[in-house]
């Protein structure tokens, strides 16, 4: 009898599998709290601060926020989510809009989160901010050569050819920013100021990392970056050739966006749920956003040191229903303009 | 276990009923159900996006989107089929200096993930990399350098990857091949070149063509790589539209869109296989016979081997291994994190667990055409390799929808909680998910092999009285051999580099190894990420192992029971 390698495999295969889907070892809840998240910064520390204060259990999955929202409400009444995580304020939007998220009421979170971080009806909290501005390398830019009052409408500007970095069109950062110059100047101007990046010839690069290596080594002078990434790359090499430059502070302020959570409705454990959002808008503030280098949404509670540094400034006050509704004519602006 | 064994079996009277009975049936009713199953998912997402047609406007500059997606499409095509099918002759067809490593190292660009092979080659040519700082060092900032972030350096990333797809169905046609036929030609005055013209290449035809479908349903579907490179297709458009415009129905729509490119990559692929049907007569156990390259000669081969291997392969590896090792030495906890074990664990059951449903069914879904089902069951096998040209996220999507409409009928007809949480709460969906997307590349290399046995062969077992299960176990699945190997190495490797289904559809408390290289490389945690990258890539060279032991089995003939069949 010839040895036959590849049926023994198979049959061994099939075996093994059969043995470990038998014991339904599997996946399976098993914390108190369930969360969908599309949110991934360092979870795991807020979280277990949070089990340690209260005794309450949290497990998550991340995913990413549209796919989540989709599965939320194709699991219906059986989902076993408790909280919906995720970034960017359109989104948070757009999770109520579809009536994924319940209305709670919270003496707690209406003092913590400034109004316009937070849903009126409060299906969502804004927890963590963070500011998308301009970031320039000093040896090449002087910082009195930008438009103070309109710093993004600014860089559209003819002596800006051939300087600037930004992100790509898919990206939620542009999306969202271009969505907030929309609010700003209505659709017309808008479209000015993005077709005057692309007549500058923007450099498009693909993440903000490889942007601010870019800023780094001189082959571009200007950029819009978050401004964690540049606080985190600062972090591990302090001598980085990249500065940030609050935008628009004469003018409506600089671009900001958050990452939140709402209570899922028909949540299984609605209490457990509201007592993790509280907290994390609270005690957990800085166990939540420090690690990213995030800014507090609570104005109680200080920004940790790295992105101190940067000074305080002033932030475009947030319109989620406008990151959310004009996010599509951003993406049709974004076409229209020749950016990608 | 010997063929004369089967031949005496033969029963006379049951002959007809046998040969034309209730096996026929039995077979092409499985392919048609297996060909429902695999499509609902698909059709759900067909459904809602026709359903709603009209009601949503089309992205602009989506003419533009289809244009660049046939572009990177030919593109990689094209050059898939150069470097995987050049290659696959060169190491059969030659002996040269290293080959009998390269032969199988030449596979391992499939072990990379396409997205982080993107991201490595990113970060060592982008302008700040260190060959373009090198370059203005030496030459001034002004030095001219062809832009990194373009249409040709997306199909350059993709074909590297991706030609291992050619190259394996190339190879293995080339070795199912008898020399029988090439020697004739070549005794009867042929040139090298026109011999491989005239009867290899198209005795290899099929195969190539379904390592060529494959690839192009790979290029379709792949969303993450080309946007590293700016490259906007019409699967980057579902996305730009489903999380840009929060329009999940002009979404489906244009996933509507990426299945009729698939459509017409499918009938080009039958197409390219032509009318003419080529099988091996013959005995296998005469394989090719390679001729030596010497000098200068042989080690171009080498140089040309190995430098597909370094861009595919060794260097992304290498920089991989510098940002982990930079890792472990800040950190050496960072080795021992006992997630490795456990994500590890996950990924591999669930690979297994597909790669083997996924070889039964092609293997099932060969067996039942060959005995004769006709257009119908062809068409129905057609429909079950569809689920690899949907990008993965549509698929996860399908999943949930159908399992949505089940549960809510259930519940109506009265049953209590419906299907309950059967998709998400387990791992049922991401294994059903998974069979959908990867019966394509089972099918397309079973397939293959299939339509190499001479019809001749099947029907003389038929006609001496063998029932259609013993045609299958003893003379299908020995001769379809090879196409099961690189079936369940294909489906493992493409499944454990597997992530917008996992993602989707994981339960809670099961995590991938792909799933932690994506948590990390979302934030751009790049040497964070390369530990977890070295260990998918680890995982799928174990199946590349396997396949090369299997294959130098097969080549050298030690065991080969095909050949007794016959």
């Amino acid at each position: 009898m010839h040895p036959r390698p590849l049926l023994t495999t198979l049959v061994g295969m099939t075996a093994l599998t059969s043995i470990l889907t038998g014991c339904g070892a599997i996946g399976g809840q098993s914390a108190d709290l369930q969360i969908y998240s599309a949110r991934h910064y360092d979870l795991e520390g807020a979280f277990g601060q949070f089990t340690d204060e209260t005794g309450i259990t949290v497990e998550f999955i991340s995913g990413d926020d549209a796919e989540l929202l989709e599965r939320l409400k194709a699991e219906g009444e059986d989902t076993p989510a408790d909280v919906f995580m995720t970034v960017d304020a359109g989104n948070l939007w757009n999770g109520a809009r579809q009536g994924e998220l319940a209305a709670i009421d919270s003496a707690v979170l209406d003092e913590a989160v400034p109004e316009d971080l937070r849903d009126a009806e409060g299906r969502w909290y804004g927890l963590a901010m963070r500011a998308r501005t301009v970031t320039y390398n000093p040896e090449n830019v002087d910082p009195a050569e930008f438009d103070a009052v309109e710093t993004y409408a600014g860089l559209a500007d003819p002596r800006w050819k051939d300087r600037l970095c930004m992100r790509d069109a898919t990206s939620a950062y542009t999306q969202s920013l271009v969505a907030s110059l929309i609010e700003l100047h209505g659709r017309a101007r808008a479209l000015e100021i993005v077709q005057g990046w692309v007549a500058n010839n923007v450099e498009i690069m693909s993440n903000d990392v490889l942007l601010l290596d870019a800023i780094d080594a001189g082959t571009c002078d200007v950029g819009i970056n978050n401004h964690y990434y540049l606080a985190r790359t600062l972090a591990e090499k302090p001598e980085l050739n990249v500065d940030l430059f609050w935008a628009s502070q004469e003018g409506a302020g600089t671009h900001v966006n958050i990452s939140g959570a709402g209570v899922v409705d028909g949540a299984d454990n609605p209490e457990d749920a509201q007592r993790l959002i509280e907290w994390l808008a609270t005690d957990g503030q800085n166990a939540f956003v420090d690690a990213n280098h995030e800014y507090p949404v609570n104005p109680a509670v200080e920004p940790e040191p790295v992105i101190a540094d940067f000074g305080d400034f002033t932030r475009m006050p947030l319109n989620a229903e406008a990151y959310g509704t004009l996010n599509a004519d951003a993406v049709d602006l974004l076409a229209e303009a020749g950016y990608r | 276990m010997t063929g004369p064994a089967v031949l005496a079996e033969a029963r006379t009277p049951e002959r007809r009923s046998r040969t034309y009975g209730v096996g026929r049936t039995a077979w092409s009713s499985l392919v048609i159900a297996v060909a429902v199953v695999v499509a609902t998912p698909v059709l759900a997402v067909v459904i809602d996006g026709l359903g709603s047609l009209g009601e949503s406007a089309q992205p602009r500059g989506l003419a533009r989107m289809v244009l660049t997606t046939l572009a990177l499409m030919l593109g990689v095509g094209a050059g898939s089929l150069v470097v995987g099918g050049g290659l696959a002759w060169l190491v059969t067809a030659y002996r040269f200096p290293l080959r009998n490593v390269l032969v199988w190292l030449l596979v391992l660009p499939l072990a990379m993930p396409a997205y982080v092979l993107g991201f490595v080659f990113l970060s060592v040519f982008d302008v700040a990399g260190p060959v373009q700082t090198l370059l203005r060092a030496v030459f001034g900032a002004d030095v001219w350098v062809p832009e990194v972030r373009s249409l040709p350096a997306a199909v350059l990333v993709m074909t590297l990857s991706l030609y291992p797809y050619v190259y394996l169905l190339t190879r293995s046609a080339l070795i199912e091949q008898s020399s029988g036929t090439y020697d004739a030609a070549r005794t009867l005055g042929a040139t090298r070149g026109r011999a491989l013209r005239r009867v290899l290449l198209p005795l290899a035809r099929p195969s190539l063509a379904a390592g060529l479908a494959l690839v192009m349903m790979e290029t379709l579907t792949d969303f993450a790589t080309v946007q590293y490179f700016n490259v906007q297709t019409v699967s980057v458009g579902v996305y730009l539209v489903w999380k840009g415009t929060f329009d999940f129905h002009a979404a489906t729509q244009l996933a509507v869109l990426v299945l009729l490119f698939a459509v017409a990559v499918l009938a080009a692929e039958k197409a390219l296989r032509g009318r003419a049907r080529y099988h091996q007569l013959g005995s296998r156990r005469q394989g090719f016979q390679p001729e030596r390259l010497r000098g200068a000669r042989g080690w171009a081969a080498t140089t040309l081997c190995v430098a597909a291997l370094s861009a595919g392969f060794l260097i992304p590896v290498a920089q991989l291994l510098l940002w982990a090792a930079g890792q472990a030495s800040a950190d050496t906890s960072v080795l021992t994190d006992p997630r490795f074990v456990d994500y590890l664990a996950n990924s591999l059951l669930v690979a297994a667990i597909t790669a083997v449903s996924c070889v039964v069914l092609a293997v099932s879904i060969g067996h039942a055409i060959r005995l004769g089902g006709g257009r119908f069951v062809s068409f129905a096998a057609q429909l079950t390799t569809f689920g690899y040209a949907v990008p993965g996220a549509v698929v996860g999507i399908g999943v949930l929808l159908s399992f949505a409409a089940a549960d809510t009928a259930l519940e109506r007809a009265g049953v209590p909680g419906g299907t309950g949480l059967i998709v998400t709460g387990s791992v049922i969906g991401i294994l059903y998910a998974y069979v959908i997307r990867f019966l394509a590349p089972a099918y397309q290399s079973i397939g293959a092999s299939f339509e190499k046995i001479p019809p001749t062969v099947t029907f003389s077992a038929l006609s001496l009285g063998a029932a259609p299960r013993r045609v299958l176990a003893r003379v299908h699945f020995p001769l379809a051999r090879p196409g099961v190997a690189v079936a369940l190495m294909l489906v493992v490797i493409d499944a454990v580099k597997e992530l917008p289904i996992v993602l989707l559809l994981r339960p809670f408390g099961f995590t991938t190894a792909s799933v932690w290289v994506y948590e990390l490389a979302r934030e751009n945690f790049w040497e964070k990420a390369s530990l977890p990258a070295l260990v998918i890539v680890a995982v799928a060279i174990i199946p590349v192992f396997v396949l090369v032991r299997q294959t130098r089995r097969d080549e050298t003939g030690t065991t080969a029971p095909g050949e007794v069949r016959q």
